[in-house]
């Protein structure tokens, strides 16, 4: 199972590499970018093929891991 | 927003029931949400003091080295040629329990913007860390986060992080010490400070945008932990060095012309702490208007701005007509720049958002009215005298001091140092891992050295004698490096300062403090209260952790603590009794922990550390080291590990029983390695001087060798010593 995650700010957290995005493009000459917000995406190929079990893993990876639960939310995507 | 003002938010603003009375009382009416979480924010502990003030206005606080006291952003000493030395010390404890990296980093970031407000170029960062047990479940990565967020904001922004110390000890477990020092320099003709004067002038907010970082950090921040405080983490607030980087350096461009009347940094409580501070210095009232207040989220109510923990920012008084100067010079650094309201002769705080009055408060009472208690204490019961015939001998002197060299307590903290930039700026002069860190003054010869100390196991056993200790071992430091000694700031953590016997060791150790600082003549000019360090009703030991700086004329008069060749005579300056209470090796070898910590004799002090210093500068000294944790023989194996060379110690005849010689930790003691044709010379200095000066060996070879018996080798003293942090680390 291929499990796909994304990593992001929780909503309000100061994200001062979105805002560096945002200031090259505009320095660019992107003109209209009002906000950047950035975060990680990460693929993880999983053995098995219950997907509850998988779900549980990934919650753990997520908590213990690949994300700092205290300023970033996950969402995590299974594909068989 | 509106919101009905209940008993169980007032409670949870964290105001008692008669500070509530006392609002009703002066207001005549009652507050809104807004102007209660503004009174919350001004009248909690952090920022009113209101449990300690009347201690702190105790100590000492002058001299003729003092410009500037506390009670300003950060404390100023001289340091002759027109400049000064602007430096404070600061706790973000609790937000680093909640996310290590952040909360150190802001921490580091906070202690910085408080050294720049007052127009000085940070030269120096330094930190004070206690973690708990080295086995406790949540240690390791606490470390991890914590060393790393000061590494990342300290690099990032380019100020070299050059000194600090860290204990393990399971008192720590639920409450760790983050204690963040900064040292800058400015012209003494160029300091900036925080009363606002004028009326009509513009109240300009620079920096980043207002977010809802950390709403009631402040509040948290004087709160106790218990079970629950996990959840109280979406408070915490993110900094971002790039963005202090250029507003450190906008800040000191405006402020090399003549903009700035007045300048507060946001720090806890932001804008209101800032505003309130700058209004009530300068006996002033204060309007803002809070559509102006740049913000990074749409929809903020005046509450969430007022509140507000962003970082990097900061608030001005600037003069009318120098004011779109300023602002191009800010528009340049790509920072926000608003004027946000204007002082007024008014003696009131009024707020303005979305065409209504959403506060309206007397100043004075809001900064100068906030509770004082004068809470009720115990003294701490003295600690009987542990002699060092209960203490049991070691058989293997070589074993045992591998343990306590190769153990969390005095092993190599390079794995952290490692992580931070100690060199950049190119003034660092004296590294990480000696007494004090030396840092020069930038196209002279002068050099500032900076410390932080404090023996937290010493204060818990008697907080008066470890409050001195705290002091003194500062001043040992500063000697030690040749370095005379000027001024110091506290950061004083505690429990719960509502418990007679924790307010006991708060005013036990604020006395203890006070005494040194008057005997070695080292002021107090800055620090902090962090109280509450509790979780579930177990308090941190005492902690009350000093920082000081000291000025080097030259920097070529300078020591270290390596040994530097073969056959330096070894000399121990100072009496040694062999007091084992309290000592590492009591603790650690022979698991006593009870017992009265060494009595420090700040005469002595003075006495032994003048010599050292004076000594240093006529060149008679090439290596210089100061005793302290795990006494003598700690402190000659580490200037043997400094200088990768090996030394012959005989134990003086008739000295106290040998393990207490060598693992006692009585204070006022240095270890010294001299030239061989520069002993007589010192010798006779000490003759004069009434400082007990004994021959104990000399360097050489490539063991540690006492009264002909190999204890050690040098090399594989080294990996013990060096290996238990990447160790413990990698877990």
């Amino acid at each position: 199972m291929k499990a796909r995650i994304h990593i992001t700010l929780k909503k309000g957290v100061l994200d001062p590499q979105g805002k560096a995005i945002a200031n090259a493009l505009s320095h660019l000459g992107f003109d209209g970018v009002e906000e950047v917000r950035q975060g990680k995406y990460i693929e993880i190929d999983l053995a098995g093929s219950d997907s509850t079990q998988a779900r549980a893993k990934l919650d753990a990876m997520c908590a213990q891991l690949l994300a700092n639960t205290v300023i970033e939310n996950y969402a995590v995507e299974l594909e068989a | 927003m509106r919101v009905n003002v209940t008993p169980e938010i007032v409670a949870a603003h964290g105001l008692k029931p008669d500070e509530y009375a006392h609002i009703l009382r002066v207001l005549n009416r009652e507050p809104n949400i807004t102007e209660l979480g503004i009174f919350s924010a001004m009248w909690n502990e952090h920022c009113s003091y209101k449990s300690s003030r009347v201690w702190l206005r105790t100590m000492p606080t002058t001299g003729p080295q003092v410009v500037c006291g506390p009670g300003e952003n950060a404390g100023v000493v001289d340091i002759g040629d027109g400049q000064v030395a602007i430096f404070k010390m600061e706790s973000h404890n609790h937000p680093s329990f909640i996310e290590p990296y952040q909360g150190a980093a802001t921490g580091v970031g906070g202690i910085m913007r408080d050294v720049f407000t007052m127009g000085a170029r940070p030269v120096a960062n330094l930190n004070a860390l206690r973690f708990g047990a080295p086995e406790y479940a949540r240690t390791r990565h606490l470390v991890s986060g914590v060393v790393a967020g000061i590494g990342g904001y300290g690099n990032c922004i380019g100020v070299p992080t050059v000194g600090g110390e860290v204990n393990f000890d399971p008192g720590y477990n639920g409450n760790i010490l983050v204690n963040a020092m900064c040292v800058g320099i400015a012209d003494a003709d160029k300091v900036f400070y925080s009363a606002a004067s004028g009326i009509g002038y513009p109240v300009v907010y620079v920096g980043s945008k207002t977010g809802r970082d950390g709403i009631h950090g402040a509040s948290m921040a004087s709160a106790e932990f218990d079970e629950n405080s996990e959840e109280k983490r979406p408070t915490v607030q993110v900094g971002d060095p790039f963005t202090e980087k250029l507003l450190l350096e906008a800040c000191l461009e405006l402020m090399a012309g003549d903009a700035v009347i007045a300048i507060q940094d946001m720090g806890a409580a932001g804008l209101t702490c800032s505003a309130v501070e700058m209004a009530s210095k300068g006996g002033l009232g204060l309007t803002l208007d809070l559509d102006k207040v740049p913000c990074r989220e749409a929809g903020m109510t005046a509450y969430e701005m007022m509140l507000s923990e962003s970082q990097e920012r900061m608030l001005m008084v600037l003069h009318p007509d120098r004011t779109e100067a300023a602002r191009a010079i800010f528009d340049r650094w790509e920072l926000d720049f608003a004027i946000v309201g204007e002082t007024t002769d008014t003696g009131r705080f009024i707020i303005r958002h979305q065409g209504e009055l959403v506060a309206d408060l007397p100043v004075d009472v809001l900064a100068d009215q906030a509770p004082m208690y004068q809470r009720p204490w115990t003294p701490t019961p003295p600690a009987p005298y542990l002699a060092a015939t209960d203490v049991p001998d070691t058989d293997d002197i070589g074993a045992t001091l591998a343990r306590l060299m190769g153990g969390p307590h005095l092993a190599s903290r390079r794995w952290i140092w490692e992580q931070y930039d100690h060199m950049v700026m190119g003034d660092t002069v004296q590294r990480p891992g000696g007494d004090a860190a030396v840092i020069r003054v930038h196209n002279s010869r002068k050099g500032i050295a900076a410390t932080t100390d404090v023996t937290p196991r010493y204060c818990a056993a008697s907080p008066k004698e470890g409050g001195k200790q705290a002091i003194a071992e500062a001043f040992r430091n500063l000697c030690a490096v040749g370095a005379k000694p000027l001024a110091a700031t506290d950061c004083l953590n505690f429990g719960n300062p509502e418990r007679p016997e924790i307010m006991g060791q708060f005013v036990g150790c604020i006395e203890g403090i006070s005494e040194a600082c008057i005997a070695l003549d080292m002021p107090i000019v800055s620090g902090n209260v962090s109280l509450y360090n509790e979780t579930s009703g177990v308090a941190i030991p005492p902690t009350p952790a000093i920082g000081a700086i000291g000025l080097l004329d030259n920097i070529e008069h300078m020591a270290t603590i390596a040994f530097k060749r073969d056959d330096d005579v070894i000399l121990l300056v100072g009496e040694t009794n062999g007091h084992l209470g309290q000592s590492l090796y009591a603790h650690e070898i022979a698991g006593r922990r009870d017992g009265a910590p060494p009595p420090v004799d700040l005469a002595v002090e003075r006495r032994n550390g003048d010599f050292v210093r004076e000594q240093i500068r006529a060149e008679n000294i090439a290596s210089a080291h100061d005793i302290s944790d795990g006494g003598l023989l700690v402190a000659v194996a580490e200037m043997a590990l400094a200088g990768n060379l090996g030394c012959a110690l005989d134990l003086p005849k008739g000295a106290c029983l040998r393990h207490a010689f060598l693992f006692g930790e009585d204070q006022a003691r240095y270890v010294l390695g001299v030239n061989a044709a520069k002993v007589d010379a010192l010798m006779a200095a000490a003759h004069k001087n009434n400082v007990p000066v004994t021959k104990l060996g000399k360097i050489g070879g490539r063991e540690i060798v006492l009264d002909g018996k190999s204890v050690h080798s040098v090399t594989g003293l080294r990996g013990t010593h060096e290996n238990w942090f990447p160790d413990y680390m990698e877990g």
